[in-house]
């Protein structure tokens, strides 16, 4: 069944690491109107193969729809539905702070508890790197509020499927094309396997 | 060998015969090296939106990939329409530009356009060869990407420095087509399981269905089940069959319409449910449940709700679906099909729908029909009768005027045997009026063109009566219209011409006993509406069956409806 509420989900995406792949996925989504809500992209352990983490903010419905928009694109490999297995997450902040000699002290006591760094000090401002899942972001974020923050970026969410990936049931497309995928290819079902295995969510 | 060469020389190891392109500084190395390849024809379109169609033409009616080519700049800008039209129809193509040498490539050079940025969305996939050691494999992959699965177009950019450098390398013969996925078990068990508690079904086949149009048509009788084909499946079951319903939604039969309305099981194949076909979604077969064979899955779902998804080979779901087959006893149900086929009006009284119907009359099952865009598009697509697939070219999702004329150049082309008839409108006709050029340069000689001339732009026209109380705002071309039999006789295309219901018989004659490419212009009256029609933003069992009167009460009726809706022509 549908579920008709709007959530986060996380999506992993590995694509080839060619010109313009970025423009492609951001523009489906773009296209059909399904809203990221954060994107971070980076190089994986394999030459030639990208990894995109996606928040996608939608129901169930827009989900599935924008996963199978997404493995028709010919420079899609691989999505992880995180949906569908158990996965770490985080996010890096950095959040710079006014202070002021009184608050100085309060202002590190928040950040040691939170365990965060300090990455830059300065005269009125101390700057702090942040790792953690969302929530955690969000409250250091919140605390540090009532003193001033100045500036603050987030890089967006990235994650990981728990356990080894002989385990992840995710969608593998075009294989047989790319040398450079079949590490990542090994072990894990082959695309008409995840399809036949999709729940049936009409 | 340079870059060019070996691009003719992949073409043709994947027995790409006939090239549709034009021409231009940066991509005369190709053209250079075609000189060598004299196996490989290139056909020189006047226009390159006239060469993409063409080479659509070719694709639809062959049901095999269509290549075209075109110079940077302008010239790729030009195939851009007939990409997006190829990308919604799902037709295979190739198509080829030039682009300005590497090192000039995002300097705003002479004739430079982003081409794969510009068709990022209106392509299946596209590159940029920025290696020419790349640029066999690319050609190969890129004929592969548009003719598996669900196919589509596919761009290659290829710098000119690329095409005059050296390549040593291999070149590649075509990949092995990849098998289609066969349905699973699963779904093929629930979709029997369904239909064997059927009362009222229906299948609706779509364009994705033509390849399998002898299983479907097998499996239709086996059950007995009436069968509506979709503006792209048209041909996909033969007409003459008692089971056949004729199309469906906005200028669908009565008796399709009110099936799919009235239906408790709607088998739906190789279709996406295009909001033209539907109406109003939520008013869509609300008594159904809906089986969708479909390969691609992100059709299933999409738009309708879907209770039993086969995903995979149409081909196959429907033979399999054969075999379990028990046959219908449905007495109402066909009886009530029965009265509402009877309810299908032929044109009587002479106007656009009397001469369309008089001349699809005179087609045989192995004449190729394409239709422009507009009111005899819909006429067309409501009166000709299609015994088999590849029959019908149109431009069905995108809705392209002036694709007609040249797809049917291209259809022409690819079975010089057969009989190549367009039906176009006068306003579409001039949209690519200029391809009378390519039947002279070639002497092509099985293409017929007709012009439904009505002086008007008629399907806006008609909405504007519809709905917009009669402005008929920038919609009359009567009085700067050419002399259509002139304009033909320009490029030596005998002309034929009939402007009464007496005349028109002896003028068709004349027109296909031409043994050349010929020309008739109907002249029909201006005012002409196109029934039965749903209207935008309604369901269709509120169709208007043949009515206009009814407008004035369909216009209130309407009043809540999105003006986007209403005006989406």
């Amino acid at each position: 069944m549908t579920d008709p509420v709007p959530y986060d989900q996380l999506l992993s995406i590995l694509v080839r690491d060619e010109p313009r792949v970025l423009t492609r996925i951001t523009a489906l989504f773009g296209r059909r109107g399904y809203n990221i809500k954060s994107l971070s992209v980076g190089n994986t352990e394999h030459p030639g193969v990208s990894r995109m983490t996606i928040v996608v903010h939608g129901d169930r419905g827009v989900v599935e729809q924008a996963i199978r928009q997404l493995e028709k694109l010919h420079d899609v490999m691989k999505i992880i539905d995180h949906s569908l297995e158990k996965y770490v997450d985080r996010e890096l902040v950095l959040v710079k702070v006014a202070i002021t000699p009184e608050s100085r002290v309060e202002v590190r006591q928040i950040a040691e508890d939170f365990r965060s760094r300090i990455v830059d000090v300065g005269r009125h401002a101390l700057t702090f790197e942040v790792t953690g899942d969302e929530g955690k972001l969000t409250a250091f974020i919140e605390q540090m509020r009532p003193f001033g923050i100045l500036e603050t970026m987030r890089t967006g969410r990235i994650a990981l499927t728990r356990g080894s990936n002989a385990e992840i049931a995710s969608h593998i497309y075009h294989e047989g094309e790319t040398q450079t995928l079949r590490p990542v290819v090994e072990g894990v079902e082959a695309r008409e396997e995840r399809a036949r295995g999709v729940p049936n969510l009409f | 060998m340079t870059g060019a060469k070996a691009l003719w020389a992949t073409l043709a190891n994947h027995g790409i015969s006939t090239v549709f392109g034009y021409p231009g500084g940066a991509i005369m190395p190709v053209y250079d090296a075609l000189t060598y390849y004299p196996e490989v024809r290139h056909v020189l379109a006047r226009h390159e939106q006239g060469a993409i169609h063409a080479a659509e033409g070719w694709a639809k009616a062959t049901g095999e990939i269509g290549v075209c080519m075109a110079t940077s700049g302008p010239g790729a800008t030009n195939l851009v329409t007939g990409l997006a039209d190829a990308m919604m129809d799902s037709v295979p193509l190739l198509a080829i530009t030039g682009n300005v040498a590497r090192h000039l490539m995002g300097t705003d050079a002479f004739q430079e356009a982003d081409i794969t940025g510009i068709t990022l969305p209106v392509t299946k996939h596209n590159y940029v060869v920025r290696d020419v050691e790349e640029l066999p494999r690319i050609i190969a992959e890129a004929i592969r990407i548009a003719r598996t699965g669900r196919p589509g177009p596919v761009l290659v950019d290829i710098p000119k420095d690329v095409q005059m450098a050296a390549y040593a390398g291999e070149i590649p013969t075509p990949h092995a087509r990849p098998e289609i996925p066969a349905p699973t078990d699963e779904s093929i068990g629930r979709a029997l399981e369904l239909l064997r508690t059927a009362k009222k079904p229906v299948i609706m086949a779509g364009g994705g269905s033509l390849d399998a149009s002898a299983e479907i048509t097998a499996l239709a009788r086996a059950w007995d089940i009436p069968v509506i084909t979709t503006l792209m499946g048209l041909g996909a079951f033969p007409a003459s069959d008692p089971l056949w319903l004729g199309m469906p939604g906005m200028h669908g039969s009565v008796a399709a319409n009110r099936a799919i309305s009235e239906a408790d099981v709607l088998l739906g194949i190789g279709l996406r449910f295009d909001d033209r076909v539907t109406g109003r979604v939520n008013g869509f077969a609300p008594n159904a449940a809906i089986i969708h064979i479909e390969l691609d899955a992100a059709e299933i779902g999409k738009i309708i709700r879907t209770h039993v998804p086969v995903r995979g080979d149409a081909k196959v779901a429907a033979a399999r679906l054969t075999e379990g087959a028990v046959k219908g006893v449905w007495p109402e149900w066909t009886a009530q099909i029965t009265e509402w086929k009877g309810r299908n009006e032929t044109p009587e009284h002479w106007g656009a729908g009397y001469a369309v119907k008089a001349v699809v009359d005179r087609l045989t099952p192995d004449d190729i029909l394409s239709s422009d865009v507009g009111q005899h598009q819909m006429l067309a697509a409501q009166l000709a009768r299609f015994e088999r697939p590849r029959r019908w070219l149109n431009s069905g999702g995108l809705g392209t005027m002036g694709f007609g004329f040249p797809a049917a150049i291209g259809a022409g082309m690819a079975e010089p045997g057969v009989r190549s008839v367009v039906i176009a409108g006068d306003g579409g006709f001039q949209m690519t009026a200029q391809e009378l050029a390519t039947l002279k340069m070639y002497d092509i000689r099985n293409v017929k063109i007709c012009i439904i001339n009505n002086s008007y732009l008629g399907m806006v026209r008609q909405w504007q009566e519809m709905f917009h109380g009669k402005r008929y705002s920038e919609v009359w071309l009567g009085d700067s219209n050419p002399d259509f039999l002139k304009l033909a006789d320009a490029y030596d295309v005998p002309g034929y011409r009939a402007s009464s219901a007496e005349e028109l018989p002896a003028a068709i004659d004349a027109w296909l006993a031409d043994p050349k490419s010929a020309l008739l212009e109907v002249v029909v009256p201006h005012e002409h509406g196109v029934f039965p029609m749903v209207p935008a933003g309604a369901a269709l069992y509120e169709m208007i069956e043949s009515d206009p009167g009814r407008a004035v009460e369909l216009k209130a009726q309407l009043a809540d409806a999105p003006m986007n809706e209403v005006n989406d022509a």
